[in-house]
């Protein structure tokens, strides 16, 4: 069954500036992978927890000391802009 | 001035023996480069200079008796997905042009204190997201075999840089294939490790639970030095294996004899070339002559396989490309607000194949959906491994084709993503479960074109993967081949 996605809310979310031409594009394109997606709800999954790390390695800490970090000059060297140490943006909100 | 296509085992040999030095190493490689550049376009970024200063220290160190091992003084190409400090690195992508990471990736830093030289950056799929390398923002790379055919991918500019002698190993990652795929249409040998056994730190994240780094080699024994030297554990990356890393070399000359092979009944029959299914069996046959134990196993749910990892990857893919805002490196297009930068630099900066996967990876994480899609997948994922867990109480290893056909023309998948897709069919269970993998090459197709064959195995279980593959190798007798002479430009329709 063809699923139709909301792409105009998904590239919201995403942070995509996307053109209607593209929205409609990726509307076809999301609809027939997802359809090829979705047979995985076909399996059976009572009961199975999900797999995370595939050697289940978990709460890994390193040891808790002081290290030199990333020079902060060489940092903000890659910045479209910084000024004062700090990255500058534009305004959060309007 | 020695072969550029010389294996790492050869090369160092000569070098350790006096015959050649690591300058004349790189001469070899970069003339090779020279001549195959404009047609292949392996690289991305060619360090001639960078690299050539470390050939010259690599031989001043060895004069003065400081051996770093095997992979001192070699050519070694790098994925431009690796960070490399002060290197350009740009992932393919329009995003990162002109991004000069301040850091190198552990496995760089390994390579480096194992006194390689590094002779560039390979070109890739954009963020490695892609089989054919043709989703690179700056031109696909060519396959040596036949220029008007794709190298593979991700990893494409690795496999057809060390195919061709303008590197003699490469360093590649792995997702759903990406270097085993392109190894196989290029006729290499390309590895993914377990995962974890090798540092993600300063590899541009993908698919975290699924990326690996591997090498990609024109041998079996050359894969296993490269993967030891990057190889261990690294406290930057919490996903590390921090347990011992054992002696890949060790089991090269064991033999088959006794070791009980799985042949994947999933991964034959519709859609496989016939040349390749049968380029298998013969290998299958010449395994059990040699003494393993041959027998048809069943993992069922390989054929959902693809479908749990076009959910899984794009979502991580979703939440890891997040970072990509304009505000901090990399392109950026300034708009009134923050919020209106971000979405206008993101449309501008990624490439068609680089916003499906996010679109498709937000929407499979977005509320309502994510315990039919993400959370379904990561579940479908858990019993596959049980599935892998199962098949190994039977066999040591599992093998297949690596890829169900040979290297397919330009543009001839790319208006179809599944059809795309498709390709990384044998490849992507071993990423779903973790587990080791390889490529190696067996022979060509009537189209002179490589094959591979997969070899599988459990979690950590590299050593007898590895003995099994340089028993194909040897069976194959195909390390050897050069590709042939690039054959003069022709016109290829994109």
């Amino acid at each position: 069954m063809p699923i139709d996605v909301d792409v105009a809310h998904v590239a919201g979310l995403a942070r995509l500036a996307l053109s209607p031409r593209q929205l409609d594009r990726y509307r076809q394109e999301l609809s027939a992978i997802l359809e090829h997606a979705s047979r995985v709800q076909k399996v059976d999954t009572a009961g199975v927890t999900p797999l995370s790390h595939p050697l289940m390695l978990s709460n890994v800490f390193r040891p808790d000391e002081v290290r030199p970090s990333l020079d902060r000059e060489e940092v903000l060297e890659m910045a479209p802009e910084s000024r004062d140490g700090f990255f500058l943006t534009s305004p959060a909100l309007e | 001035m020695p072969s550029p296509l010389l294996s790492v085992v050869a090369a160092g040999a000569a070098l350790r023996a006096g015959e050649t030095t690591s300058v004349e190493l790189l001469a070899s490689v970069l003339s090779r480069a020279e001549m195959t550049e404009s047609e292949l376009h392996c690289y991305l970024n060619l360090d001639r200079e960078g690299a050539m200063e470390a050939a010259r220290r690599a031989d001043e160190q060895m004069a003065r008796g400081e051996e770093r091992g095997p992979l001192h003084g070699i050519p070694v190409a790098v994925k431009d997905n690796m960070c490399t400090r002060g290197l350009e690195t740009t992932c393919s992508s329009q995003i990162l042009a002109g991004y000069h990471p301040p850091y190198d990736a552990t496995a760089v830093t390994r390579l480096r204190q194992a006194g390689a030289v590094i002779v560039g950056k390979t070109n890739l799929d954009e963020f490695a997201m892609g089989s054919s390398t043709e989703n690179s923002a700056y031109g696909p790379t060519r396959n040596p075999w036949d220029t008007e055919r794709v190298p593979g991918g991700s990893s494409g500019g690795s496999a057809a840089a060390v195919a061709t002698g303008s590197a003699m190993a490469a360093l590649g990652s792995d997702t759903g294939g990406s270097i085993r795929q392109p190894a196989a249409l290029c006729g290499v040998v390309g590895m993914k490790p377990t995962y974890g056994l090798v540092s993600r730190y300063g590899l541009v994240a993908f698919a975290s639970s699924l990326d690996q780094i591997g090498p990609l080699t024109r041998t079996v024994a050359d894969g296993a030095l490269v993967l030891q030297a990057v190889a261990g554990h690294d406290p930057a990356d919490a996903t590390s294996y921090a347990g011992p890393v054992p002696d890949f070399s060790a089991g090269l000359q064991r033999g088959v004899d006794g070791l009980r092979v799985g042949v994947v009944k999933e991964l034959d029959g519709d859609g496989y070339q016939a040349e390749v299914s049968s380029a298998t069996d013969d290998m299958l046959g010449r395994l059990a002559s040699s003494g393993a134990e041959v027998e048809e196993v069943s993992l069922p749910l390989f054929d959902v396989a693809l479908s749990a990892y076009y959910l899984i990857a794009p979502a991580e893919c979703s939440a890891n490309l997040a970072r990509f805002d304009g505000m901090r490196y990399g392109l950026s297009i300034k708009k009134a607000t923050a919020a209106a930068t971000m979405a206008a630099t993101r449309v501008e900066g990624f490439g068609p194949e680089v916003i499906r996967r996010i679109l498709l990876g937000t929407y499979a994480l977005s509320a309502g959906y994510f315990d039919a899609f993400y959370g379904q997948a990561q579940k479908v994922r858990s019993l596959l491994q049980e599935e892998f867990r199962n098949a190994y109480q039977q066999v040591d290893v599992l093998v297949s084709p690596t890829s169900p056909t040979t290297a397919f023309r330009l543009g001839e998948r790319t208006q179809d993503p599944l059809s795309m897709y498709r390709s990384d069919i044998c490849t992507i269970p071993s990423n779903l479960s973790g587990h080791p993998a390889i490529s190696v090459p067996i022979g060509l197709d009537s189209k002179g074109l490589p094959i591979g064959f997969q070899v599988m195995a459990p979690a950590l279980g590299e050593r007898v993967m590895l003995t099994v593959a340089a028993e194909v190798e040897r069976i194959a007798g195909f390390c050897a081949l050069p590709p042939p002479a690039l054959a003069p430009p022709t016109e290829v329709p994109l």
